[in-house]
């Protein structure tokens, strides 16, 4: 390309990329490859993966789609973004899957070889998109990616089949191109991933070399520049969260001084957690793959009796599997943690789409009056933080404590400003140790806080047996007496209650009294704070709230609800918190915006939701 | 197991835990309860090393009337609980006490995986072919056709054998007493507590309520002891009143009970029990035979515990391992500095 031929350079807050393609096409490979170049080139992140709950659904077809969006920019980047800016689509599905997501006037990238007539009617095509008005409101980059690849690697010894499986690099060569970024980064990955097989990390730098220079020949007329980040300063890394959840109980069980014990059966989208306890046997984490979820949760209940800092991991249906043990750990005080990465529900559902409905049933879902404590993270790296609140509320008040996120919380990922442990708050279990007590009573309680000591077993002296069954305050021997029955449930449930004592206050973004007061929980907290930010821009006074405490509520939270005239309570299922909300403090008009599409908010539907609660 | 000379010396007395024992009057789980109180006080264990936990069932109320930690849990879950536990710290001495409802019924998978597995846990599995405590229906091991309050025209289903299930599930240590033989019952736990592995113990026990009579062909009459053989590591696998029959393998490899001095059959001819061979297939036949029903270890066999081999993999990866701290894992991989 000669001088005079250089695109315009377009200066960008923000950019949402799309890549989508067939579920075998490696499209979470190659986001993840632009969300780590984009975050070391000092970009903000926010990254949502949307794959199907087949390994390899059927191929070519709309349901076989594997996504991955990722938000870039200088600032204020806290969701995936709506609409996508740049659209790649390796197939005519992909392109039939996502067009409706993509802005006017934004970019797509096709791989044209794809477009076949076989291909178009798979994806329910009736005429060729790319023939027909697709560039009147779009920029086309109609590439001839298959081909194209193949003739980049000819001169390397790879069948067929091997070198047509690095398409995705070429698409990345492209896009790289157009954000002017580095290809450094991923080089050296992969040369690292690569490393006992040189002949697979040559074909994809060769392929991504090859779509590099493709799209610097062939005369685009606009690129694109975004703005460094202001981060705080410090060491970043990137974050998922499920990884994010699984560090944050290591965190907590060293602050506690305990081995970490994960007694977990696979299931998505929460298997991760497991496979990194297991792979952190370096760590000397003991993480037990157990034969179904009902044993992961019981071993987990005698790992804590054995005096290990004690959790499982499951999703929706998992947990329903769950609950008798997770009474078991009600009755018996112990403390354990229990994450529901929660997805599409009822039954299997939607395995790999978030959802938030399983509330109801960790509030509500046992037996008997139950109460536990339950926490909600609400982005990809505070999973870290609120697994470790987790592990030390269980740990100081002698209790299961219920930390939920979702599918959406647990793949996407961020960068994340690596932690100082010592800044962490301190944990102090409510061990006993051999000699501290003449006489050891299981169910005599700390004044003033309702918690039980924790005898562990082995320690000389304070054998006791604890079960199921009612027990007697103080002794814990079976009880079947009527009054000692209703005092002992509500121990348990001042016991929960006394936890607000140690959570912080309800915190409101914007003014602390106006009309509305937008209330969310989980993974909605960006897709909210942006409606809101944008909305307050505007110049409706509008304020939000985000729970992390569902129990117990913060203690302000009857005070913070009083300064406004509505409340409008946003969530990802038909309404649970809503109800939660108002059966706890009823006096308050509430509304409520929910979905239950398998797919997070978007701004603009917020944007609406909000508006039209500040008019009714 | 950390057994130490200055372990105090303990009498069964010392393991009463002082709670009224409810079981029904000449319920065959009082017996068992004292045998396993001498067993444990002859182990040479401390006391607070003991783990005693169970499911739900009248056997299960067992780790109420032990003066040692336990736990009293879920039903059918007392596996996964005694694999937690033993995980957790495998310097207890973990016990776990179940029926054949809790066991076989509900708990059936976790009875299978955790003999898989070979986790170093004592199954106390007591036999009473019932249901006692929702009182009287029938389990897995009730005999087909027979009776109960849900089963009024007899059941149509084929019981288990809890001694084929575990060797088919892949135990290294059976063993079967019955609740009237203590002498038997303690050397069995005795044997079970030394053997590194899961132990199924199987007692055949009474419920005087729903099941009285179940065993009197092995406890009553004059001929009882035609009924029963108990077999000893190494010895010949000789029974009856008058110590006559024996059991050998026939021509198909089925064992064959035969009569001293008929035939031409000498003591020479009777199989000589080997607990220890690695090959079940006699050992299955010994947990399967019906008559005589076999009593003692049918199966000691020793292979790396799932215990073990935990500890033995998490040195093995700390040694090998690029991280030595949480720290050093937060601050690997790719990472940049923001200035």
């Amino acid at each position: 390309m000669s001088d005079n031929q250089k695109p315009i350079v377009e200066e960008r807050e923000h950019v949402v990329i799309k890549f989508a393609g067939d579920s075998g096409d490696g499209m979470q490979f190659t986001g993840i490859r632009f969300s780590e170049t984009s975050a070391m080139m000092g970009n903000e992140v926010s990254t949502f993966p949307d794959y199907p709950a087949e390994i390899r659904a059927p191929k070519g077809t709309v349901g076989g789609v594997s996504g991955f969006q990722i938000h870039i920019g200088s600032s204020d980047v806290i969701t995936p973004g709506d609409e996508a800016d740049v659209l790649v689509a390796l197939n005519p599905a992909a392109l039939k899957a996502n067009l409706r997501w993509v802005k006017k006037g934004g970019t797509i990238i096709v791989d044209v070889d794809t477009f076949t007539p076989k291909n178009l009617e798979k994806a329910g095509w009736d005429t060729d998109p790319l023939h027909n008005g697709l560039t009147h409101e779009h920029q086309l980059i109609a590439a001839p990616i298959t081909s194209l690849t193949k003739e980049a690697v000819k001169d390397l010894n790879v069948d067929h089949a091997t070198a047509l499986q690095s398409r995705n690099m070429f698409a990345l060569g492209i896009v790289y191109w157009l954000f002017h970024r580095d290809l450094k980064f991923t080089e050296e990955y992969l040369e690292k991933k690569f490393k006992n097989k040189h002949e697979i990390a040559e074909l994809n730098r060769l392929v991504l070399n090859a779509g590099y220079n493709y799209a610097m020949n062939i005369q685009l007329s606009r690129t694109y520049v975004i703005k460094q980040a202001k981060l705080e300063p410090g060491k970043y890394r990137y974050i998922n969260g499920n990884t994010a959840t699984a560090w944050g109980l290591l965190a907590a069980a060293e602050k506690a001084g305990l081995q970490l014990f994960l007694g977990s059966y696979p299931i998505t989208p929460a298997s991760e957690i497991l496979q990194e306890m297991e792979a952190r046997r370096d760590l000397d984490v003991i993480a037990f793959q157990a034969e179904d979820e009902i044993a992961g949760i019981v071993s987990t209940i005698g790992a804590s009796f054995a005096g290990k800092l004690a959790a499982t991991s499951t999703s929706g249906p998992g947990l329903a599997l769950k609950s008798e043990a997770l009474n078991l750990a009600v009755m018996l005080e112990l403390p354990i943690v229990v994450i529901d990465v929660q997805r599409g529900g009822p039954s299997t559902g939607l395995p790999t789409k978030p959802e938030q409905s399983d509330l109801l049933q960790v509030l509500w879902g046992r037996n008997g009056e139950s109460p536990i404590v339950v926490l909600a993270a609400s982005t990809p790296d505070n999973c870290f933080y609120y697994a470790y609140l987790s592990a030390k509320i269980a740990l100081e008040h002698m209790t299961p404590v219920v930390l939920l996120t979702d599918g959406y919380l647990a793949n996407g990922s961020k960068p994340w400003k690596i932690p100082n442990l010592d800044t962490l708050p301190h944990i102090k279990p409510n061990i006993i140790k051999a000699g501290e007590l003449k006489e050891y009573q299981p169910y005599e309680r700390i004044p003033g806080t309702f918690v039980r000591r924790w005898a562990i077993a082995g320690t000389p002296g304070y054998e006791h047996v604890i079960g199921g069954l009612e027990k007697e305050a103080v002794t814990g021997h079976v009880s079947y007496d009527p009054e000692n029955h209703e005092h002992m449930v509500i121990e348990r449930e001042n016991k929960v209650k006394e936890v607000q004592k140690d959570i912080p206050l309800l915190e409101v973004d914007g003014d602390s009294e106006g009309d509305l007061l937008v209330i969310g929980w989980g993974s909605s907290y960006g897709h909210i704070v942006t409606a809101v930010h944008e909305l307050r821009n505007e110049g409706y006074k509008v304020s939000h709230a985000h729970f992390h405490f569902i129990n117990p509520l913060p203690s302000n939270t009857e005070e913070v609800f009083s300064k406004f005239n509505k409340i409008l309570v946003a969530e990802m299922n038909r309404g649970q918190f809503f109800r939660y909300l108002r059966s706890e403090y009823p006096q308050f008009d509430y509304r409520k915006h929910t979905k239950v599409q398998g797919i997070p908010f978007t701004v603009s539907e917020l944007k609406e939701a909000i508006k039209k609660n500040l008019e009714d | 197991m950390a057994t130490t000379s200055n372990t105090p010396k303990y009498t069964f007395k010392d393991f009463h835990s002082g709670q009224q024992v409810r079981w029904c009057p000449g319920c065959g789980d009082i017996a068992i309860l004292r045998a396993v109180q001498t067993a444990f006080a002859k182990m040479g264990i401390p006391k607070e090393k003991f783990v005693v936990v169970s499911g739900i069932g009248c056997s299960s109320r067992f780790p109420y009337y032990m003066a040692t930690y336990g736990i009293h849990s879920i039903h059918g879950r007392a596996g996964a609980l005694a694999t937690g536990i033993k995980l957790a710290n495998p310097d207890l001495s973990v016990w776990q006490v179940t029926g054949d409802g809790d066991a076989l019924a509900i708990g059936g998978n976790h009875f299978i995986h955790e003999i898989r597995r070979n986790i170093d846990v004592n199954i106390l599995l007591f036999n009473n072919k019932i249901y006692g405590l929702t009182k009287g229906q029938y389990s897995p091991t009730t005999p087909k056709g027979f009776k109960t309050k849900t089963s009024p025209y007899g059941t149509i289903e084929d019981p288990f054998n809890p001694g084929e299930l575990a060797i088919g599930s892949g135990a290294t240590f059976f063993a079967r007493s019955i609740y009237s033989n203590m002498n038997l019952s303690v050397d069995i736990l005795l044997e079970a507590q030394k053997h590194k592995g899961t132990s199924v113990v199987e007692f055949l026990q009474t419920c005087v309520i729903f099941n009285k009579n179940a065993y009197d062909y092995l406890t009553k009459g004059p001929d009882k002891e035609n009924n029963f053989i108990i077999v000893k590591h190494g010895e010949p696998m000789i029974f009856g009143k008058n110590k006559d029959m024996g059991l050998i393998l026939d021509e198909n490899s089925n064992i064959k009970v035969v009569k001293i001095g008929e035939n031409g059959i000498t003591e020479k001819d009777i199989l000589v029990h080997d607990a220890h061979r690695p090959d079940p297939i006699l050992h299955y036949q010994l947990a399967a035979l019906q008559h005589p029903v076999v009593f003692g270890v049918i199966r000691s066999v020793r292979k790396e515990t799932y215990d073990e081999a935990l500890y033995r993999q998490i040195e093995e990866v700390k040694q090998a391992s690029k991280y030595h701290s949480l720290e050093e894992l937060l601050n690997s991989g790719n990472t940049w500095e923001v200035k």
